[in-house]
């Protein structure tokens, strides 16, 4: 074992002084970094931590998804009747996940948000994200999109939040009240999923809050890293039959994504059978909302 | 300084928490603590005295009760008319902020009026009354952001600093009532 571990650590350490910095640029939320090692090129935000990787591609294979929570995101498509057709994501990343939801399902609308221009910028020229016909960027704070797309009285059936990376949280896209108007945009079936942290004391207060809001949902993890999926719905979990047969449809869809779907099915935990945090967990709200000071 | 830093936690839900989220709550700040300072010292040139001090203090605090009490609502209000964030938060940070800062503002030259006996010793005074404020700013900033928004809602912190501002102002005046009947009680014998 500790032979294995060591060989790794040599591996990384190697392949950290093979990395090569194509791209470098100062933004105004942050740094932003294209890093190329080999065949993998990663979006980074800030400096020097590993844990940082914002969005990774395979260069010869771009539609290989590399991250294993983007690949626990599609969890999601489980817990669905049909097939997406309003799709709204906020936080771009490198655009990974709008690219390869518009080639899985080319007719669905997808609507992707991010605060940051340069994010968008460097996601077109060294990601190869694309808009189309379906397929929009806007660059806006993620809670006032989606205060707005209320007032518009819009709808979708899948919602994808994915703006929290390691370094920072927007404090205002985790409290119940953000919740609950995001809640208003999901169709009767709609979905929504949150790339989050499984680490720290904000598991707790963020489980809470999102129990708060939607009920029992579903924990996505493996153990390979610090990300967890929440997946929730807006009436009820379907059962287990229900996803295991979903599974079956979709193992051959998403083979070539290296989405191993069957697999993800026993990554998922239901939070009516386990509540892993403490019953009297503080909810986050707009007027309680620490949640960088609890992400240690 | 706790409020300015609460005001952040306060726009963002309607907002953002972007830089100009900042700009707005800052620009909004020193404005009206400018006009604050201007209005003070105007008003500290006739019959300076604790009671009118104490006022101010009340005033303060009650102006600042609205953050706490209609701020949704007001923001809500915003958000409907204006679709730019920019011009959006300076609006609500007008609205909310404005006024109660600008009485804030006035308490530091009417401190020096009330404080100053002699022109000599005015430039000392000033000094130290310029470094018990920004001293009071530097620990009312890392108090609210480091702990007090861990402990307590953003509201709860609003009203506790309505409660010290009025609790001070009942103090300033009563304490001017007191000295004022000890004063006629003195003088008193010598009207008959």
């Amino acid at each position: 074992m500790n032979k294995i571990v060591f060989i790794l650590i040599l591996v990384c350490f190697s392949l950290s002084s093979y990395a090569k910095v194509i791209h470098q640029e100062r933004s105004l939320y942050r740094n932003i970094l294209v890093e190329d090692t080999f065949n993998l090129r990663c979006l980074r935000f800030n400096v020097k931590t590993s844990k940082t990787n914002q969005s990774c591609l395979y260069k010869n294979e771009p539609q290989k998804l590399v991250f294993n929570y983007t690949k626990l995101l599609f969890a999601s498509l489980l817990v669905m009747e049909k097939a997406p057709e309003n799709i709204l994501i906020i936080g771009l990343g490198g655009g990974t996940m709008s690219n390869t939801l518009n080639q899985l399902y080319p007719s669905a609308k997808i609507t992707n948000v991010e605060i940051d221009p340069a994010v968008i910028k460097v996601a077109r020229q060294y990601f190869g994200f694309f808009e189309n016909n379906n397929v929009i960027s806007k660059v806006q704070d993620g809670r006032i999109f989606i205060k707005r797309a209320t007032l518009k009285k819009q709808q979708y059936d899948w919602i994808i939040l994915d703006a929290f990376n390691g370094d920072y949280i927007p404090e205002h896209l985790m409290t119940k009240e953000f919740l609950q108007e995001a809640k208003q945009l999901l169709t009767p079936q709609g979905v929504l999923s949150a790339n989050t942290f499984s680490i720290s004391e904000l598991y707790a207060h963020e489980s809470a809050t999102y129990h708060e809001v939607f009920g029992d949902f579903f924990n996505v993890r493996n153990r390979q890293n610090s990300n967890r999926i929440i997946l929730t719905t807006n009436q009820g979990l379907p059962d287990g039959k229900h996803i295991t047969a979903r599974a079956q449809i979709l193992n051959q869809q998403l083979k070539p994504f290296n989405i191993n779907i069957v697999d993800i099915t026993t990554n998922m935990t239901s939070t009516h059978d386990v509540k892993d945090w403490p019953a009297d967990t503080k909810v986050l709200t707009d007027q309680f909302s620490p949640a960088n000071l609890l992400n240690y | 300084m706790g409020i300015e830093l609460l005001g952040g936690r306060i726009l963002a839900p309607f907002f953002g928490s972007s830089v100009h989220i900042w700009g707005s709550i800052i620009t909004v700040f020193m404005l009206s603590l400018s006009f604050g300072y201007l209005l003070g010292g105007k008003y500290s040139i006739k019959h300076a005295n604790l009671t009118r001090y104490g006022v101010i203090f009340l005033l303060a605090g009650i102006m600042v009760l609205p953050v706490a009490l209609w701020a949704p609502n007001i923001m809500e209000t915003i958000f409907m008319t204006i679709e730019d964030t920019r011009y959006g938060s300076l609006l609500a940070s007008t609205a909310l902020f404005f006024i109660p800062t600008i009485i804030l503002g006035m308490i530091s030259p009417y401190s020096v009026r009330l404080l100053v006996r002699d022109s000599m010793d005015s430039g000392h005074v000033a000094g130290k009354l310029y470094f018990v404020s920004t001293l009071g700013s530097a620990l009312g900033t890392i108090m609210t952001s480091f702990y007090l928004v861990l402990w307590f809602e953003v509201n709860a912190i609003i009203f506790t600093f309505c409660f010290i501002l009025i609790c001070l102002g009942a103090v300033a005046i009563t304490v001017n009532q007191l000295s004022r009947a000890q004063a006629s009680q003195l003088t008193e014998p010598h009207h008959e």
